[in-house]
């Protein structure tokens, strides 16, 4: 696992950490998040792009719907700038700016309030920079943003490693994780109890341990235990934290749940035995015709188990946060007495499931991270001892 | 436009029919499942837990294809 770290993180300090083998994959995931988070999402910015222009109507009055709407698509993307709230009237926002780290012809560090939010053109070492959609694009002095045949910037963008909101959560809930983790640890060695939130703790690691690696993987449990409590936990704090007024959307992020799903896809890979290999390529105990056909789809199989994961954790993160927050909405859009109390019923309703499904996912998660490494890993002597491939077991 | 969009929506309904008849499905068959054999409870509801993740997923992916 080490080599994972070192292949993606490139992190100077995980060497340090070289007993935490839990932190080290969640460093690998943090910089995986990091360096994806800039991925454009068309859709979302060719609808954003509609309603900034319908927004205010001609009165000079707000659209309450397009304003609802338009608010839960801030609160899905990624931002340089951590908005706790904004006054709708005066356009001041309450939130601190976080810091933006370029690669362009060098390094270059500054402060996302240069931009102050995406109404002025930065200059940073004679190179212009402008927030357009909550994507940094390179621009001339003006900040001219040109765009191409569908109606996307075409304007260059620079290498983007900025502590966005979304990272900066992570690495809060990274260095929890590490604070609390190291001291449940540590209390171990006074004593067969552990004190303090550690107590809270044990319960849920030996769950993981018992109910999910130990079933799943069978004997060689333990050199996935790391990884497995630390998606889990990673997973399940980021998803409670969205349940917050903080405003954190990291789960329902699809480049974070693309890196975790990566981290497993490559140790699912990586600790395959040759069975599994095997069975991939040459299907035992079928005739060569049927194992012809069968190789591309179990390799198709090897790609889709990781990306299921991907959509699914970030499906379910975003699908529920839009639903709470749309519920919310509609309070603000009908504003009368049945309607009111109606819709917030709603969401008290919805925001329990939801407390459940942050659970159920970062369960789902390494339940199935469990089951993919346990079916890598599985021994297979037993079920066809002869190993006769020739004979078809119909 | 305004065509496509009715067709995307009523995809995406039909998306929603399927992987509501399915969780159900799953949903029934493992209560029937507990009832015959309250001792395997707990391996039941992994095994019902990991099918409808699976549904799940095939689902969600559907809906985001639209």
């Amino acid at each position: 696992m080490i080599t994972f770290a070192a292949k993606f993180g490139g992190l100077k300090f995980y060497q340090k950490m070289q007993q935490r083998n839990f932190l080290k994959i969640f460093i690998a995931c943090l910089c995986m998040g990091m360096s994806f988070t800039t991925v454009a999402s068309p859709a979302i910015q060719e609808q954003h792009e509609e309603q900034e222009q319908h927004a205010p109507t001609e009165s000079g009055a707000v659209d309450t719907r397009e304003e609802v709407t338009e608010y839960i698509q801030h609160h899905l993307q990624d931002s340089y700038y951590y908005n706790f709230f904004s006054d709708g009237e005066t356009g001041a926002h309450y939130g601190f700016p976080l810091p933006v780290i370029l690669f362009d012809d060098g390094l270059k560090v500054f402060s996302s309030g240069v931009f102050h939010h995406g109404e002025e053109v930065a200059e940073i070492d004679g190179n212009y920079y402008k927030l357009y959609h909550s994507k940094i694009y390179k621009t001339d002095a003006e900040g001219t943003i040109t765009y191409d045949e569908n109606g996307f910037p075409a304007n260059e963008r620079p290498w983007d490693f900025s502590i966005t909101k979304n990272v900066l959560i992570m690495l809060v809930v990274g260095l929890l994780m590490m604070f609390i983790f190291s001291s449940l640890a540590r209390s171990y060695k006074k004593g067969a109890l552990p004190t303090g939130f550690g107590r809270v703790l044990e319960p849920l690691v030996l769950y993981v341990r018992d109910d999910i690696a130990k079933p799943n993987i069978g004997k060689n449990y333990r050199k996935y235990m790391g990884f497995l409590l630390t998606v889990f936990f990673f997973i399940w704090i980021l998803n409670l934290l969205g349940m917050t007024p903080l405003g954190v959307n990291v789960t329902g992020n699809i480049a974070v749940t693309f890196a975790l799903a990566l981290v497993t896809f490559v140790i699912v890979q990586f600790s395959a035995n040759k069975d599994y290999w095997k069975h991939i390529f040459w299907m035992p105990g079928l005739p060569v015709p049927m194992k012809i056909i069968l190789a591309p789809i179990e390799v198709l199989g090897m790609f889709t188990k990781p990306f299921a994961l991907m959509i699914r954790l970030f499906a379910n993160m975003t699908a529920g946060h839009v639903i709470v927050m749309t519920l919310l909405g509609l309070i603000v859009v009908f504003r009368n007495w049945i309607a009111g109390p109606a819709f917030l019923g709603f969401t008290i309703f919805m925001f329990v499931i939801e407390l459940l499904v942050a659970f159920l996912q970062a369960y789902i998660f390494t339940l199935l991270s469990a089951l993919y490494i346990g079916m890598a890993v599985e021994d297979h002597s037993d079920h066809h001892p002869a190993d006769n491939e020739d004979i078809p077991v119909i | 436009m305004e065509e496509a969009l009715n067709l995307d929506l009523i995809g995406a309904g039909l998306i929603i029919i399927g992987a509501g008849f399915g969780l159900g499905k799953i949903g029934s068959a493992a209560m029937e499942g507990i009832a015959r054999q309250p001792e395997a409870a707990g391996k039941i509801q992994t095994a019902m837990i990991i099918i409808a993740a699976l549904l799940e997923g095939v689902a969600f992916a559907a809906l985001f294809a639209v």
